[in-house]
């Protein structure tokens, strides 16, 4: 049986921009074994931010096949796609991106809010989500009145509070100092290690890539090289 | 339910924005509290109108009086059960900004003829028994704060009395009520006996005839009759049906349903602007964030749904207390001292949903663009 979370088959995903053709991902193939944790690194447009919107059901690919788990996202609706990714994907940007009018609590709360659970089954799903981040102390306090760091600790707490097999991260220490960014890494380390999340990065910057298990590097849409062969 | 903590602090994202346009609609929707008051005094002395009573004046103008022998003729066509009569006694009390309707009418005549007005047996009697006694409207005696027994002196701008005064002294001898809640009770009716006899000058003439009828299905042809009658007459009359002369007094002013209606859509056109403006300003300001809603899962239809509640609180709250406050102000307090002045349920109905239908159009163009958001390219505009 096969181990493998993520399958990609010969995708290429091209975009029009104007009057021109631009095609940003060729005829790419590509495997993630379920507890991996995969660094994507590469120049800028080489098709980092696409491949992970692909693998988040954010965007379709021109052609070719992108199946996770038992789902072939570029046969999926919108719709579908959105209820998909309620359930299996987590996703942590570089810029946290909480709700500024909620407090952490009920920024964690949010991805809970689309399934049947209750009020109170939504606050203790949350609670134990930030306590696995260590800002159960944090719970009641806005994003303002949080650092970086600890943003991106809720952030990664909402990516997980709704227990999802994959989480996708760009660049999530990229607007981070140097310590609190080693800390994210730990964080997302611990998720893979002890709570066998499968977990794709993003990121430019190599020592980040050094926390994960294996990197990609990607140049003008094709993988150039893989550190798992 | 459970979106309704996250649109509620959405709606709160700027405060002074959300507190100044539900303030605009607040205002709109009292304006248009007060000024369905203020139709409901003029559709409801129309809406009020008996189908049974007829009104009889001077073909010429209302203020020739008419004579009193045609009482006794009117009242003998087919069809008539009861005639009254009424005259304008034009006078205010104390400062000529008190003014409210005054008659000079035959009690029982009268008061057989609008049981609308009701009033204690005994107090009735006690007014048929005084000559120089009035019963006056409750709305009256709660703005002049008179009570049974007070001696009131009325002045009259038209009628001199025999004494060659224009004050005339009056006692209150009982207080009418209107069962219907839109009914006039500014009102004061005087003994006719006693006017006629104490006028200097048109004694023996009526000012209208109300006709009370058997069925309003032969008021056309009652009225006919009446106005046949006095053709040829030196005092040739105009028979109509009591709404159609109150349509007919009410339009002296101007179609005043049409100029309320032009108001209100102008206010509602002008708070349609300006909430869809604030609603399209806090879409924009949003669109990473509503981005990132779509990213965890929410489907387009759900953040449209979000904005739509958005944009229909402010209005809620905003117009539900224009509302409210209207009510208030014309049911509760009374503050505007006009007859028939009322906001009934189905003025509130129509406010309640002139408020859902301003949320939703206000709402509906920045929702259907945060629907139709894309989430690569609203991320990218974080």
């Amino acid at each position: 049986m096969s181990n493998d979370l993520v399958v990609l088959k010969d995708i290429s995903r091209t975009y029009q921009k104007g009057k021109e053709k631009v095609e940003v991902l060729h005829q790419l193939d590509l495997t993630i074994a379920a507890g991996d944790f995969l660094a994507l690194m590469g120049p800028s447009g080489s098709g980092k931010t696409t491949l992970l919107n692909l693998l988040g059901g954010l965007d379709k690919p021109t052609s070719g096949s992108v199946v996770i788990g038992d789902s072939e996202l570029h046969n999926m609706s919108s719709s579908a796609l959105s209820k998909w990714r309620a359930s299996n994907i987590g996703f942590i940007f570089q810029f946290y991106n909480l709700l500024p009018v909620l407090t952490a609590q009920k920024n964690v709360e949010l991805p809970l809010l689309l399934t049947k659970m209750n009020g109170k089954e939504r606050a203790q799903r949350a609670a134990t989500a930030l306590a696995i981040v260590g800002l159960e102390d944090r719970a009641k306090h806005y994003p303002r009145e949080l650092s970086g760091g600890q943003e991106q600790r809720v952030a990664i707490a909402r990516a997980i509070v709704s227990d999802p097999n994959l989480l996708l991260c760009d660049e999530p220490t990229g607007d981070l100092d140097r310590e609190t960014a080693d800390e994210i890494l730990r964080l997302l380390q611990a998720l893979n290690q002890e709570y066998n999340k499968t977990i794709v990065m993003v990121t430019h910057d190599a020592q980040a890539a050094e926390y994960a298990k294996h990197t990609l590097h990607m140049d003008k849409g094709t993988l150039a090289s893989d550190s798992r062969t | 339910m459970k979106y309704f903590y996250l649109v509620w602090k959405s709606l709160w994202r700027k405060k002074i924005r959300t507190i100044l346009t539900m303030l605009s609609v607040f205002i709109a929707f009292l304006l248009f509290g007060l000024l369905s008051g203020l139709n409901q005094v003029f559709a409801g002395a129309t809406d009020l109108a008996n189908a049974q009573r007829l009104i009889t004046l001077d073909k010429i103008s209302i203020i020739n009086a008419l004579p009193s022998a045609y009482l006794p003729r009117i009242e003998a066509i087919t069809g008539v059960r009861r005639v009254a009569h009424a005259d304008w006694f034009g006078g205010y009390y104390q400062d000529p900004r008190n003014q409210f309707a005054q008659f000079a009418v035959d009690p029982e005549r009268y008061l057989d003829l609008y049981p609308e007005l009701q009033i204690a047996a005994e107090q009735r009697q006690a007014w048929a028994d005084k000559r120089d006694s009035v019963i006056v409207g409750r709305d009256l005696v709660e703005a002049y704060g008179w009570s049974i027994g007070d001696r009131i002196p009325m002045y009259s701008s038209i009628w001199t009395n025999k004494s060659g005064g224009q004050v005339w002294d009056f006692e209150i001898a009982g207080i009418f009520e209107n069962d219907d809640p839109r009914g006039n009770t500014q009102l004061m009716l005087i003994q006719y006996d006693y006017f006629d006899e104490g006028r200097a000058f048109g004694q023996g003439g009526m000012g209208w005839f109300i006709i009370g009828i058997d069925s309003a299905g032969n008021a056309a042809e009652i009225a006919n009759a009446v106005d046949t009658q006095f053709a040829n007459s030196p005092n040739q009359t105009k028979t109509s049906t009591e709404a159609a002369f109150a349509e007919s007094f009410i339009g002296q002013y101007g179609d005043i349903g049409l100029i309320i209606s032009l108001i209100l859509t102008a206010v509602f056109f002008t708070i349609l602007l300006v909430s869809g403006n604030t609603m399209a300003q806090s879409v924009r300001e949003r669109i990473p964030e509503l981005a990132v809603l779509k990213t965890l899962g929410f489907e387009d239809k759900g953040v449209l749904g979000i904005v739509l509640a958005e944009s229909v609180f402010v209005m809620l709250i905003g117009g539900g207390l224009g509302l409210g406050v209207a009510w208030l102000i014309v049911n509760v307090v009374g503050a505007i001292p006009l007859p028939g002045f009322y906001l009934d349920g189905s003025a509130l109905a129509l406010g309640g949903l002139y408020i859902l239908v301003a949320g939703l159009l206000a709402g509906i163009f920045p929702a259907v663009k945060a629907m139709r958001l894309t989430i690569i390219d609203a991320l990218s505009r974080g």
